[in-house]
């Protein structure tokens, strides 16, 4: 069913009751021409370009537990391009030239806002490194403006710019064209889309081997729900790749780590952008339902427990009342961590592996969510044509072994 | 918040004390001998293991010594802390 007003009439008429299901729930094929790991909105991006662009319909997703129940649906998200090289400003300003049209594109409002994103300076150095950044975007073509602090307590009314502060705020990157987007919405829109597509969506499906055929290359997986045959694999499971590929015998230059978030109870809208800070570690931004949404730095250790310590989420708040004293009478209604993929130079991993037919996307630590759909589509290019996407090629793994790094330490926006 | 015992001070004390130094029994190799695959397993590949995981702290708030823990990352359950030097003990 299309959505639009005229079935939202309808189906208000009919008390509701005539919504059919978003996307099927089909059991495994024996066979697919491609299966995607991992339902989360990567990899339901990946199949429904896979579907749309290459004409790859004989697909299917699986997924060890709920569509979205993974960093989709646990991460702040934020979505902004301000990246400072030049594969990056390529590769997440195509995300982010995605973002406006989506909603048009899947007929599914994903809520794409873009309030603007604010990136404090709170020293000379994030200053001047700001800058840098601000130049390098500008001349790249991705629009990123410096803000004095009167500017952007102008902009955001709230934020605490006295000059006595413990951590004074000394000016802002401010990409008026980044935002936010609701989370689970993309998941699904990509999902609906996909299915009408003719991708089959399986849910609660593990997978637990990789299956090889003589030559090396993947023949098959091996599931909860019975065996696939496949000769092409597009892994996209985040915080779970290490474990993933390792039924393939293949390491990876990743570490996963817990990233914890929390809401408050909601309020009236008070935080009318994205406001991140690097020094004094933290992201804020306020949902459509009034909760502030904010963002902590990762835990210390590896671990996939989804968890993570409780000094983390409290120094996180120590911080935003630094930046916003009015906020220190809210509840925290609700804590949760992800597990977040972390490569060395801080930016994604992309494409092929040693292996025949296994494609890997991954790595990209505590910012995936603002890349879903231009990851989607760039992956779905390199699994459906064999070679990567212009965009996509200086992602490849192998840039660790030629020492062509990618190094975004700085615009990854928390500290690692 | 993790209670990790340190097995110089032989205390358990919270994690706020230590410090994180990653995975544990790693080895540089030669430099002048190694391949490039080789090189580049040793600076940027990890085993990232879902399981028991072998890695070093830091007991920067007390002694200061590193020192080794076997750790089960899906349940985030210390199943062993060592002094460094001595080989990973087999997790149950």
């Amino acid at each position: 069913m299309r959505y639009s007003i005229a079935s939202l009439v309808r189906q208000a008429v009919g008390g509701h009751q005539g919504w059919p299901e978003q996307w099927r729930s089909p059991a495994p094929k024996p066979a697919y021409a491609a299966v995607i790991v991992g339902g989360g909105g990567h990899g339901l991006a990946t199949a429904y370009y896979l579907a749309k662009e290459h004409g790859v319909r004989d697909v299917a997703v699986v997924e060890k537990g709920w569509l979205g129940g993974g960093n989709t649906g646990r991460n702040t998200t934020i979505v902004r391009s301000n990246y400072l090289w030049e594969a990056s400003e390529k590769i997440y300003g195509h995300a982010h030239k995605m973002w406006p049209t989506l909603a048009a594109e899947l007929n599914y409002n994903v809520m794409f806002s873009p309030r603007g994103v604010m990136m404090l300076a709170h020293n000379r150095h994030e200053e001047a490194d700001y800058k840098r950044h601000i130049h390098a975007n500008r001349l790249a073509g991705i629009a990123n403006e410096w803000l004095t602090p009167a500017q952007a307590k102008q902009i955001c009314p709230v934020l605490n710019i006295s000059p006595d502060a413990r951590y004074p705020v000394l000016g802002a990157a401010w990409q008026r064209s980044g935002g936010t987007a609701r989370h689970d919405a993309v998941a699904w829109a990509f999902a609906r889309a996909a299915s009408a597509l003719g991708v089959d969506i399986i849910e609660n499906c593990e997978v637990v081997a990789i299956r090889r055929a003589p030559s090396g290359a993947v023949s098959g997986l091996e599931t909860t729900r019975g065996t696939i045959a496949t000769n092409k694999i597009g892994v996209a499971v985040a915080g779970n790749t290490s474990a993933v590929m390792a039924m393939a015998d293949l390491r990876l230059p990743l570490e996963s780590f817990p990233l914890q978030a929390f809401v408050s109870e909601p309020l009236k809208p008070v935080v009318p952008c994205v406001v991140l800070s690097n020094a004094v570690h933290a992201y804020i931004s306020q949902s459509d339902k009034g909760e502030l949404v904010i963002g902590a730095g990762t835990d210390a250790y590896v671990s996939y427990s989804q968890r993570g310590g409780i000094q983390v989420p409290s120094a996180t708040l120590e911080a935003i009342l630094e930046l916003f004293p009015f906020a220190s009478r809210l509840r925290m209604m609700r804590n949760w961590g992800g597990i977040v993929d972390t490569t060395p130079d801080r930016s994604p991993i992309l494409g092929a592996t040693p292996v025949e037919g296994l494609y890997v996307n991954c790595g990209w630590g505590t910012g995936g969510f603002k890349a879903t759909p231009g990851s989607g589509h760039l992956f779905a290019h390199h699994i459906a044509v064999g070679a990567p996407h212009p965009v996509a090629a200086p992602f490849a793994l192998d840039r660790f072994r030629t020492g062509a790094l990618i190094n975004e330490a700085t615009a990854a926006a928390v500290a690692h | 918040m993790l209670l990790i015992h340190c097995p110089y001070c032989e205390m358990e004390r919270p994690e706020v004390e230590f410090r994180y130094a990653g995975e544990a029994h790693r080895k540089r190799p030669e430099p002048n001998a190694a391949s490039d695959a080789e090189w580049t397993d040793y600076l940027y590949f990890r085993t990232n293991a879902k399981g028991a995981h072998a890695e070093r702290w830091r007991h920067a708030a007390g002694c200061g010594r590193f020192f080794n823990c076997l750790r089960d990352t899906a349940s985030d359950r210390i199943l062993a802390a060592y002094k460094a030097g001595e080989p990973r003990p087999a997790a149950e």
